[in-house]
């Protein structure tokens, strides 16, 4: 394990009702990489994201940030976090891009138009249309496009791909190793093969 | 890069929860209605005997005010809570207590400020003196955004359990039963001809309380809830 990593996880723990979910887990990950988390329903997956993002708390262990530890950066660590979990966390009674003024008021530093994110996400005839009225999957995407509308260098997704197509996937595939060639993390859950080439992949089983 | 202000976000956040308002009505009219039906329903029941409602006036409208508070209060945070937003919104690079004053300062201007408007419409309407009518409207003035305030910190405890309802109103009653008192009290003294400054300072203080802790107790009873 390497001391420059940026983000490194040190003897963490996970018990729900009784349950030790996971231990003495460490392990790091640098820029450029991603972690892919995998493991049966119900294997800690989401709650190791959780943790990481810092709105659950471990049972026990550490999460270093630039080798700091979160719970000390607080709202410095959040600058440099972006997360999308299992609900979309759109408005359904806003537009498309509402919402993501929305995400770019919440003080993280604004990276490209608003724009230009909703055409990079297959979007961009929806700008003025109320979340309501898309689909489960033009949501999904809405919901990704917050990743490029702020500057963050971790990205932690729980399952992505639910409810894309073949298409989007690629395109968010493609989005991710182009976010990783910029020195950007990427920890993820998902029931889909990636094909993220070489060393740069690490993969984590829980169910093991 | 550009980066949005504190200040920035906070009125983008107020501006955002009126904008989910607007486009949402119904929500919106349901605690005013409430309030509206229960006063005036008073004088069916008892009877038009007008000084007996001028007596009782000021007891119904704050109980009125109270009750439907505390109706409204669920939907600070609930459509957040079940679309992601507030997970998001405690993700943010800003200090949550003050994105929480700006929940919450849209929520009374959503379910507060209908009240200050209907309640002298409907303290006339009961016969109150006309004396104490300015008093009614200072106290609800200053009492209802301390019943949204101390109201936040209820859901936010309550948020995560799927019945919360009833323990929202045990946790957070015992608490409005002070400005109840000092409101009540206030126009009480008011159209007797009695001075009523202390208990118009005892609202103030009670504002200036709620509005300075408050926010604090909420964000962190929100980060327990999420977690």
């Amino acid at each position: 394990m390497s001391d420059t990593a940026l983000l490194k996880i040190h003897d963490l723990s996970c018990i729900r009702d009784d349950r030790v979910l996971f231990e003495h887990l460490s392990l790091s990950v640098d820029g450029g990489q991603m972690l892919l988390v995998e493991g049966r329903n119900g294997s800690g997956k989401t709650s190791l994201l959780r943790i990481l993002t810092g709105l659950k708390l471990a049972d026990a262990g550490d999460i270093f940030w630039q080798g700091q530890s979160i719970t000390q950066l607080g709202a410095d660590y959040y600058e440099a976090v972006c997360y999308v979990g299992h609900h979309d966390g759109v408005k359904r009674e806003l537009t498309c891009l509402e919402n993501l003024r929305l995400v770019q008021a919440m003080g993280k530093p604004a990276a490209i138009e608003l724009d230009d994110a909703l055409e990079q996400v297959n979007l961009y005839r929806y700008g003025d249309t109320p979340v309501g009225n898309l689909s489960a999957g033009q949501k999904r995407r809405l919901a990704l496009a917050r990743l490029l509308v702020t500057e963050s260098k971790l990205w932690i997704l729980d399952e992505p791909f639910t409810s894309l197509d073949k298409k989007s996937m690629a395109n968010f595939q493609a989005l991710f190793e182009q976010h990783m060639a910029m020195q950007g993390l990427v920890v993820m859950t998902s029931h889909h093969d990636i094909v993220i080439p070489g060393p740069n992949l690490k993969r984590l089983d829980l169910s093991a | 890069m550009n980066r949005l202000s504190l200040t920035q976000a906070f009125i983008f956040l107020l501006r955002r929860d009126l904008t989910l308002v607007l486009r949402n009505r119904g929500e919106f009219a349901n605690p005013l209605l409430f309030f509206i039906l229960v006063i005036t329903l008073f004088p069916l029941a008892i009877g038009a005997i007008p000084e007996l409602l001028a007596r009782i006036a000021p007891g119904i409208i704050w109980v009125a005010a109270l009750l439907a508070a505390m109706l409204s209060l669920d939907s600070i945070f609930r459509s957040d809570f079940e679309d992601g937003s507030l997970e998001q919104l405690l993700l943010s690079a800003h200090p949550m207590a003050v994105l929480v004053l700006a929940k919450v300062c849209a929520h009374w201007l959503v379910t507060g400020l209908p009240l200050l408007i209907m309640a002298p419409i409907l303290a006339e309407m009961l016969g109150m003196a006309e004396e104490a009518q300015g008093i009614l409207f200072i106290t609800i003035l200053l009492g209802t955004p301390v019943l949204s305030l101390i109201g936040s910190i209820g859901v936010a405890l309550t948020i995560g359990l799927r019945k919360g309802g009833i323990i929202l109103s045990l946790l957070v009653l015992p608490l409005y039963v002070p400005v109840l008192i000092f409101a009540a009290s206030a126009i009480d003294g008011a159209s007797a001809g009695f001075e009523v400054t202390k208990q118009i300072n005892m609202l103030l203080a009670f504002l200036f309380l709620a509005l300075s802790l408050s926010p604090w107790a909420t964000a962190s009873a929100l980060r327990m809830s999420m977690s």
